[in-house]
Protein backbone atom coordinates (compact mmCIF):
# COMPACT_ATOMS: atom_id res chain seq x y z
CA UNK A 1 0.00 0.00 0.00
CA UNK A 2 1.12 3.19 -0.91
CA UNK A 3 -0.55 6.87 0.00
CA UNK A 4 -1.42 9.05 -2.85
CA UNK A 5 -3.02 12.55 -3.11
CA UNK A 6 -5.31 13.28 -5.54
CA UNK A 7 -6.02 17.09 -6.57
CA UNK A 8 -9.65 16.64 -8.62
CA UNK A 9 -10.89 19.64 -10.97
CA UNK A 10 -14.28 19.66 -12.10
CA UNK A 11 -16.66 21.84 -14.24
CA UNK A 12 -18.05 25.19 -12.17
CA UNK A 13 -22.12 24.26 -13.75
CA UNK A 14 -21.98 21.55 -10.74
CA UNK A 15 -24.04 21.81 -7.93
CA UNK A 16 -23.01 20.57 -4.40
CA UNK A 17 -25.00 17.40 -4.93
CA UNK A 18 -23.59 16.80 -7.94
CA UNK A 19 -19.62 16.64 -6.36
CA UNK A 20 -21.01 14.88 -3.76
CA UNK A 21 -22.10 12.06 -6.16
CA UNK A 22 -18.80 12.38 -8.23
CA UNK A 23 -17.15 12.14 -4.80
CA UNK A 24 -18.75 8.89 -3.74
CA UNK A 25 -18.27 7.48 -7.30
CA UNK A 26 -14.46 8.08 -7.20
CA UNK A 27 -14.53 6.60 -3.65
CA UNK A 28 -16.32 3.83 -4.63
CA UNK A 29 -13.67 2.70 -7.14
CA UNK A 30 -10.34 2.48 -4.31
CA UNK A 31 -12.89 1.01 -2.43
CA UNK A 32 -13.44 -1.71 -4.87
CA UNK A 33 -9.66 -2.19 -5.28
CA UNK A 34 -9.57 -2.48 -1.64
CA UNK A 35 -7.85 0.36 -0.78
CA UNK A 36 -9.00 3.14 1.67
CA UNK A 37 -9.70 7.16 1.01
CA UNK A 38 -8.27 8.79 4.34
CA UNK A 39 -9.43 11.79 3.59
CA UNK A 40 -11.15 14.14 1.55
CA UNK A 41 -11.14 18.13 0.96
CA UNK A 42 -13.06 20.28 -0.62
CA UNK A 43 -11.91 23.66 -1.61
CA UNK A 44 -14.65 24.80 -3.25
CA UNK A 45 -15.32 27.28 -6.45
CA UNK A 46 -11.91 28.97 -6.91
CA UNK A 47 -10.64 31.38 -9.72
CA UNK A 48 -8.49 29.26 -12.40
CA UNK A 49 -5.26 30.97 -13.08
CA UNK A 50 -5.50 30.24 -16.61
CA UNK A 51 -9.04 29.56 -18.93
CA UNK A 52 -9.25 25.55 -19.51
CA UNK A 53 -11.33 24.55 -22.08
CA UNK A 54 -13.16 28.17 -21.78
CA UNK A 55 -13.65 27.80 -18.11
CA UNK A 56 -12.62 30.96 -15.53
CA UNK A 57 -13.65 29.15 -12.41
CA UNK A 58 -13.60 25.17 -11.34
CA UNK A 59 -14.38 23.30 -8.74
CA UNK A 60 -11.52 21.49 -6.41
CA UNK A 61 -11.49 19.04 -4.42
CA UNK A 62 -8.59 16.94 -2.84
CA UNK A 63 -9.03 12.99 -1.82
CA UNK A 64 -5.56 11.37 -0.10
CA UNK A 65 -5.81 7.73 -0.88
CA UNK A 66 -3.81 4.78 1.13
CA UNK A 67 -4.07 2.03 -2.02
CA UNK A 68 -2.11 -0.42 -4.29
CA UNK A 69 -0.77 1.20 -7.32
CA UNK A 70 -3.07 -0.76 -9.28
CA UNK A 71 -6.55 1.22 -7.77
CA UNK A 72 -4.73 4.69 -9.36
CA UNK A 73 -4.72 2.73 -12.84
CA UNK A 74 -8.68 2.18 -12.74
CA UNK A 75 -9.07 5.73 -10.88
CA UNK A 76 -7.20 7.86 -13.22
CA UNK A 77 -9.11 6.00 -16.18
CA UNK A 78 -12.81 6.79 -14.76
CA UNK A 79 -11.25 10.43 -14.86
CA UNK A 80 -10.09 10.40 -17.94
CA UNK A 81 -13.19 9.22 -18.95
CA UNK A 82 -15.86 11.04 -16.90
CA UNK A 83 -16.47 14.84 -18.97
CA UNK A 84 -17.22 16.59 -15.88
CA UNK A 85 -13.66 16.02 -14.58
CA UNK A 86 -11.52 18.59 -16.61
CA UNK A 87 -7.95 18.12 -14.76
CA UNK A 88 -6.71 15.99 -12.02
CA UNK A 89 -3.50 15.48 -10.65
CA UNK A 90 -2.06 12.66 -8.30
CA UNK A 91 0.82 12.69 -7.17
CA UNK A 92 2.66 10.05 -4.46
CA UNK A 93 3.24 11.09 -1.00
CA UNK A 94 5.57 10.22 1.90
CA UNK A 95 2.98 10.56 4.71
CA UNK A 96 -0.52 11.84 4.72
CA UNK A 97 -0.84 15.02 6.57
CA UNK A 98 -3.57 14.94 9.26
CA UNK A 99 -3.52 19.01 9.34
CA UNK A 100 -6.04 20.59 6.38
CA UNK A 101 -4.24 21.83 3.76
CA UNK A 102 -2.98 25.29 3.00
CA UNK A 103 -5.99 26.28 0.38
CA UNK A 104 -8.63 24.54 3.25
CA UNK A 105 -7.31 26.84 5.54
CA UNK A 106 -7.43 29.62 3.51
CA UNK A 107 -11.08 29.12 2.48
CA UNK A 108 -12.13 28.37 5.88
CA UNK A 109 -10.42 32.01 7.15
CA UNK A 110 -12.42 33.98 3.97
CA UNK A 111 -15.53 32.21 4.60
CA UNK A 112 -15.26 33.48 8.61
CA UNK A 113 -13.84 37.15 7.10
CA UNK A 114 -17.04 37.63 4.85
CA UNK A 115 -18.90 36.41 8.02
CA UNK A 116 -18.01 39.23 10.26
CA UNK A 117 -18.24 41.32 7.34
CA UNK A 118 -21.88 40.75 6.87
CA UNK A 119 -22.79 41.10 10.76
CA UNK B 1 50.56 50.28 -8.55
CA UNK B 2 49.54 47.01 -8.56
CA UNK B 3 48.41 47.41 -4.93
CA UNK B 4 46.40 49.99 -6.10
CA UNK B 5 44.68 47.50 -8.41
CA UNK B 6 44.47 44.39 -6.32
CA UNK B 7 41.96 47.20 -3.88
CA UNK B 8 40.20 47.97 -6.53
CA UNK B 9 39.56 44.82 -7.41
CA UNK B 10 38.88 43.48 -3.98
CA UNK B 11 36.15 46.22 -3.39
CA UNK B 12 33.97 45.10 -7.03
CA UNK B 13 34.07 41.81 -5.72
CA UNK B 14 31.61 41.88 -2.64
CA UNK B 15 30.73 38.25 -1.23
CA UNK B 16 26.84 38.06 -0.81
CA UNK B 17 26.02 35.87 2.66
CA UNK B 18 24.83 32.60 1.06
CA UNK B 19 21.53 30.98 2.74
CA UNK B 20 18.99 29.02 1.43
CA UNK B 21 15.69 30.29 3.12
CA UNK B 22 14.37 26.30 2.74
CA UNK B 23 17.18 24.65 4.65
CA UNK B 24 17.74 25.05 8.31
CA UNK B 25 15.60 23.75 11.21
CA UNK B 26 12.75 26.73 10.54
CA UNK B 27 12.51 26.12 7.04
CA UNK B 28 8.96 26.31 5.56
CA UNK B 29 7.67 23.07 3.92
CA UNK B 30 7.81 23.31 -0.31
CA UNK B 31 4.13 22.54 -1.12
CA UNK B 32 2.36 22.87 -4.43
CA UNK B 33 -0.35 23.92 -2.49
CA UNK B 34 1.22 26.60 -1.05
CA UNK B 35 0.56 29.71 -3.34
CA UNK B 36 1.81 32.18 -1.26
CA UNK B 37 4.96 30.85 -0.98
CA UNK B 38 5.45 29.74 -3.80
CA UNK B 39 4.66 33.14 -5.57
CA UNK B 40 7.61 34.65 -3.58
CA UNK B 41 10.09 32.22 -6.33
CA UNK B 42 8.40 33.80 -9.47
CA UNK B 43 8.92 37.31 -11.22
CA UNK B 44 6.28 39.40 -12.08
CA UNK B 45 5.44 37.75 -15.62
CA UNK B 46 5.57 34.11 -13.66
CA UNK B 47 8.89 33.26 -14.64
CA UNK B 48 10.69 30.94 -11.55
CA UNK B 49 13.63 33.11 -10.21
CA UNK B 50 16.77 31.40 -11.08
CA UNK B 51 18.83 30.08 -7.95
CA UNK B 52 21.54 31.90 -8.09
CA UNK B 53 19.44 35.39 -7.36
CA UNK B 54 17.39 33.64 -4.63
CA UNK B 55 20.36 31.68 -2.85
CA UNK B 56 18.29 28.42 -2.69
CA UNK B 57 20.20 25.81 -2.50
CA UNK B 58 20.38 23.24 -5.76
CA UNK B 59 18.21 20.35 -4.07
CA UNK B 60 15.88 23.00 -2.44
CA UNK B 61 15.28 24.88 -6.23
CA UNK B 62 14.65 21.37 -8.01
CA UNK B 63 11.97 20.61 -5.20
CA UNK B 64 10.86 23.79 -5.71
CA UNK B 65 10.54 24.27 -9.46
CA UNK B 66 8.16 20.77 -9.54
CA UNK B 67 6.02 22.53 -6.71
CA UNK B 68 5.50 25.58 -8.67
CA UNK B 69 5.16 23.31 -12.19
CA UNK B 70 2.38 21.20 -10.66
CA UNK B 71 0.95 24.59 -9.43
CA UNK B 72 0.69 25.38 -13.05
CA UNK B 73 -1.01 22.42 -13.96
CA UNK B 74 -3.49 23.02 -11.59
CA UNK B 75 -4.09 26.63 -12.91
CA UNK B 76 -3.42 27.77 -9.35
CA UNK B 77 -0.57 29.70 -10.72
CA UNK B 78 -0.60 31.35 -14.21
CA UNK B 79 2.09 30.30 -16.71
CA UNK B 80 2.55 33.68 -17.79
CA UNK B 81 1.16 36.60 -16.48
CA UNK B 82 1.61 40.31 -17.94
Amino acid sequence: MAFYESVIITRPELTDTQIENLIDELSQIIINEKGKVVSIENWGLKNLAYKINKNKKAHYFMMNLDTEPSAIFEFERQMRINEDIIRFLTIKIDKINEEPSILNVIKNNDTKTQEENTI
Amino acid sequence: MSDFRNDNSRKNFFKRKKNCPFSGPNAPLIDYKDIKLLSRYVTERGKIIPSRISSISTIKQRELSKAIKRARFLALMPYVSS
